[in-house]
Parts: structure tokens; C-alpha cells; sequence
């Protein structure tokens, strides 16, 4: 139990406390300078009646990467598909357990759940820009919340441009189709459309498995930019973009969370067998 | 014969046959064109678009017939269209994994099949009769009735080609349904779409069945849709039938004009369609 009042130790009095017995999570223990946004209790995820996710717990940090790496099908894309409840989309997916978003089960019914999107921002895996121009689709998320001016609206999407390193690449051809850019350009634009609506988290579903390595680093460095305001949770494949760019490193398989920790600790000195044959490329 | 000849034998053989099936198909549509052309370009003249349709033995044209088409061929596509496009995004979007969906699929999968003349005595015993008259209402609400099941098929296809990371992308930035309709997957399928509504422009402005039973015929000019009115399928089947040299001459000009109409029509799709293959 001593490891899980951290989870909860820094989020309101309104969370009960832990009880589940099949918690297997470790938080931290070291790391707990930063405030958990999100407090993920006893998850379990279904499809039809496959169970994909077997009573997941943990803490994410706010102003802090944490990734989510293990072998595929392992459930990583799907827990963080939870987190913004995508996967409502589709019939015959569901979950229980509790999902705190700043202490909210999000989980619950009575949720705005376009509202809650409009504050998780999501990059997947294949850059997703809409068929209109790079300024509309930037603008597309803003307008939704938001009425603003036409000069506050240019300044919202330079903004944003700008945080994502993109600007000086498209500032003269804002007008073209968001298609015309490249791939790694154009996964740079869905993180300024992300992040122009001013979410407070960021979920990156495999942000950079479809670029070179070049557009790569970039997002990488985008990452290390962005961090120091807002959660961020990325799902990766690959362990050294993890060990790069994450604070605290969860590794999940069969739908377990094996181990979390700080990634430092995770990847020297991983208390789980199967933690460490898997970064040791034993199995994966 | 070694194993490497045979093969070499039945790779001729097949693809003799297959040169031979291709230039048969070529040949008839060329020959259809052909004659179209060689007895409709007579036809051609001032005369077809400015006089309507005459007695027997007079100097004419298909004036009347013309606007009759074009005019019913509006109304059914401004009617039909917009039902058939909220219906394909009935199934594409709102009704995935309801319990009403298939079956609404199937059921317009029947109607886009039906027989047109069959819609056309539909159209009869529900407008014409009641209103004790034939008219070009009856005849465009015929044709919207085939507007419709081609319109909700490319619809639905079209909407669903869009990715649904799309979708998602949209969904994830707060957008409610709606506008990730309205905005992205509706933008992402617009040449598609717009490609359905031509092809089911090119099917109706042909269809002489549903027509027969509805619109019926005009001699005169008539812009009145409560009325019957002059078209051109209707015209050539009766023009084309009679034993008046002047009267088969203008069947030939009208059959001319629909096809060209309908080749242009599908050659615009077509390039919409590549178009949207391209931007996409």
C-alpha cells in the first residue's frame, strides 16, 4: 500500500483511497515533485469480451513525460486511448475502473465529453491533418471553443506554429492544403492543432514510428520543449525514444502493467524479470 | 513440348481471346456511337434547340423537349440529393453498429436495382392518378426516386473511405459529431460525392420508363410542372417509332444530345474522381 499513497497523496480529498487487491502498479518512489494530473485506478478495458487491460493503476505527472512502451498488443495504445475516451467511438469497447482526470472519474457518466477532448490533446500515430489549409486546421480547434478576432485568431495559430517548430516552414504558404506539407511536417502541424486549443494534457499514440529520423529528433526535441507545460503521455515502440524523451517509463505486457518507474530506474535497474528481458531485447 | 513452350502457348491463346473480348466490346460502342453521329449530326442545326417538337411534315425541333429534361432533371436532382446524401450519412456515420443500418442498406441496395418502370407506376398510382393528370412533377418525383438509392450508395462509400484517424482527430480536439461531419469528413468525400450526384444526373437524364407513366409528352411548349411536359427519352421513343423521315431525324439529334450530355457528364465525374484520388 505504501507505494500507491503516492498516487494519491497529491490529488484532492475527494478520492477514496485504494483498495483493489489486484493493484500490481509502482509508482515512483523517488520522483514526486510535480502533481499527479491523472490517476488511474484498477483500469480494466474490454473489447466484446476480450479484456485488454487487467486492472491498470498508476499516476501521471503533470509537467512530466511518461511512456508507455511494451511489445505490441500489450495494451498501450489502448490505455491511452482511455484517457480521452476514444474509444467510445466504437461499439462494443468499454471500461471500468477510475480514471481521475484532476481528481473527475471521467469514467462517469454526466461527463461533456467534447469538453473534456477539448482539454487532453491526442496525436496519433499516422500524421491526421484535415482536407483544408494549414491555417484552417489550426483554427478548426480554436474556433470550436473559442470566438475570437481575426487578428487574436492569426495570433493563436502563429503561436502555436511556432511551439511546434513549424512556423518558419509554412508561414508564407498558410493558404495550401495541410496535405501538401511531409510527413514529418505534417505531424508537426497536428501537435500545433493540438496544442492550440491550450489542452493540459498531450497524448502521443506513437507520434514518430511513421517518420525518418530527422523529423524524429525534431518531435523529439518538440517533446523536451513542451514538457515543462504539460502532461505528456506517449505511447512508443521504441525503447530508446522512451529512454530519451520520458520521465517515468510504465512497461506493460498481456495487458499487465509490469513495472513503473522513473525511467532512469526502469531501464538500470528493472525490478521485474520481464521488464528486463524486454529492454534487453530478449522478447518483443 | 517442354513446360516453358506451353505456358508460352496459353499466355498467347489467353490473350488472344482477351484482345478479341476488348475489341468487341470497342467495336459495338463505337458503332453505336457512329451511327448516332452519322444520322444525328443531320439533325443539327439552330432548328433543334429554338423550335419544338412538330406535326408531322413541318419544320421543327426538340425545343420544348430539351427544357422538359433539363427542367425535370433540376427538380429530381435538388430533391433527391439532398435525401440521398443524409442518408448515406445516416449509415456511414450516425448508424454504425445500430441494428437499423443493414437494413436500411439493404433495402435501398433493392431500390437501386429496381427496375425504373417500376417506379414510374409507382409514381403513377401515387401522384398521377390522385391528381387525375400527368405532369412534370409526377415525372421529376420518378426520377428523384432514382436519384435516390445512387446518391445514398456513393455517399455512404465515399464517407466511409475517409480514414477514421480523420475522425478521431477531430473527436480528440473536442469537435462534436456534427462538425467532424460538416467539416472534416464531408471536405475529405466532397469529390466523391459530388461524383455520385453526376452519375446519378447521367442515369436519370436517360430514363424514359418512369417517364412514360408520369410527364407523359407535350407537343407544345410548356413550362408549366403541373402539367405534362415535352422530354427527350419520351420524344425519341416516339419519334423514332413513327414511319415520318422528319420526325426519326429529330430522334436521331435528341439520342445524339442525351449522349454527349451523358459522356461529358461521366467524363467530369471521372476527373473529380481522380482529382479527389490525388488531394487525398
Amino acid at each position: 500500500m505504501s507505494d500507491l499513497s503516492f498516487a494519491t497523496g497529491g490529488v484532492r480529498n475527494t478520492i477514496k483511497p485504494v483498495t483493489a487487491p489486484r493493484v500490481q502498479a509502482r509508482s515512483p518512489a523517488a520522483v514526486a515533485e510535480t502533481e499527479p494530473k491523472i490517476v488511474v485506478k484498477d483500469l480494466r478495458f474490454y473489447y466484446k469480451k476480450f479484456e485488454a487491460l487487467k486492472g491498470i493503476s498508476l499516476a501521471l505527472h503533470d509537467k512530466r513525460v511518461t511512456a508507455f512502451i511494451g511489445p505490441s498488443g500489450c495494451g498501450k495504445s489502448t490505455l491511452l486511448r482511455v484517457l480521452n475516451r476514444i474509444y467510445e467511438l466504437y461499439p462494443g469497447q468499454r471500461a471500468t475502473g477510475e480514471v481521475l482526470v484532476d481528481g473527475r472519474n471521467i469514467l462517469d457518466g454526466g461527463q461533456d465529453l467534447n469538453l473534456l477532448r477539448a482539454k487532453i490533446g491526442m496525436v496519433f500515430q499516422k500524421p491526421t491533418p484535415f482536407p483544408m489549409s494549414i491555417y484552417d486546421n489550426i483554427a478548426f480547434g480554436i474556433r470550436l471553443y473559442e470566438t475570437l478576432s481575426p487578428s487574436q485568431l492569426d495570433e493563436r495559430v502563429e503561436q502555436a506554429l511556432r511551439r511546434a517548430a513549424l512556423w518558419d516552414e509554412v508561414k508564407d504558404k498558410l493558404r495550401q492544403s495541410g496535405l501538401s506539407l511531409s510527413g514529418g511536417q505534417q505531424q508537426r502541424l497536428c501537435i500545433a492543432r493540438a496544442i492550440a486549443v491550450k489542452p493540459e494534457i498531450l497524448l502521443l499514440d506513437e507520434p514518430a514510428s511513421a517518420l525518418d529520423p530527422i523529423s524524429t529528433q525534431r518531435i523529439e526535441e518538440l517533446i523536451a520543449e513542451l514538457k515543462s507545460d504539460y502532461c505528456i503521455v506517449i505511447v512508443t515502440h521504441n525503447m530508446q525514444q522512451a529512454a530519451r524523451s520520458s520521465d517515468y517509463t510504465a512497461f506493460m505486457y498481456l495487458g499487465e502493467l509490469v513495472e513503473f518507474s522513473e525511467t532512469e530506474t526502469l531501464f538500470t535497474h528493472p525490478k521485474e524479470r520481464r521488464t528486463e528481458d524486454y529492454i534487453t531485447g530478449r522478447f518483443g | 513440348m517442354g513446360l516453358y513452350l506451353r505456358r508460352r502457348a496459353v499466355n498467347i491463346v489467353y490473350l488472344t481471346l482477351s484482345w478479341a473480348a476488348t475489341g468487341v466490346g470497342l467495336l459495338i460502342l463505337f458503332l453505336i456511337l457512329w451511327t448516332l453521329l452519322r444520322n444525328g449530326i443531320p439533325a443539327l442545326g439552330l432548328d433543334l434547340f429554338t423550335i419544338n417538337t412538330p406535326p408531322p411534315g413541318s419544320r421543327g425541333g426538340i425545343a420544348n423537349a430539351i427544357f422538359g429534361s433539363v427542367a425535370m432533371t433540376f427538380v429530381a436532382t435538388v430533391v433527391g440529393t439532398p435525401v440521398g446524401v443524409l442518408t448515406g450519412t445516416y449509415l456511414a456515420e450516425y448508424g454504425r453498429g445500430s441494428r437499423i443500418a443493414p437494413v436500411v442498406r439493404f433495402v435501398n441496395d433493392i431500390l437501386l436495382s429496381a427496375p425504373s418502370i417500376i417506379i414510374g407506376l409507382f409514381v403513377y398510382e401515387l401522384l398521377v392518378v390522385r391528381m387525375g393528370h400527368f405532369s412534370a412533377w409526377a415525372g421529376a418525383v420518378a426520377l428523384a426516386i432514382i436519384v435516390v438509392p445512387v446518391v445514398v450508395r456513393t455517399t455512404e462509400d465515399m464517407l466511409s473511405l475517409v480514414p477514421g484517424s480523420l475522425r478521431e482527430a477531430a473527436i480528440a480536439l473536442g469537435a462534436p459529431q456534427w462538425k467532424v461531419i460538416v467539416m472534416v469528413a464531408y471536405r475529405a468525400a466532397l469529390q466523391g460525392m459530388l461524383t455520385g450526384v453526376m452519375l446519378a444526373v447521367a442515369r436519370i437524364a436517360g430514363e424514359t420508363a418512369p417517364l412514360l407513366f408520369t410527364a407523359l409528352n407535350n407537343q407544345f411548349w410548356s413550362a408549366n410542372m403541373n402539367a405534362p411536359m415535352a422530354n427527350l427519352p419520351v420524344v425519341i421513343y416516339q419519334f423514332a417509332l413513327s414511319p415520318y423521315a422528319d420526325w426519326q431525324v429529330l430522334a436521331w439529334g435528341g439520342a445524339m444530345l442525351i449522349t454527349i450530355t451523358i459522356l461529358v457528364l461521366n467524363i467530369v465525374a471521372r476527373a473529380l474522381a481522380s482529382w479527389s484520388n490525388r488531394t487525398l
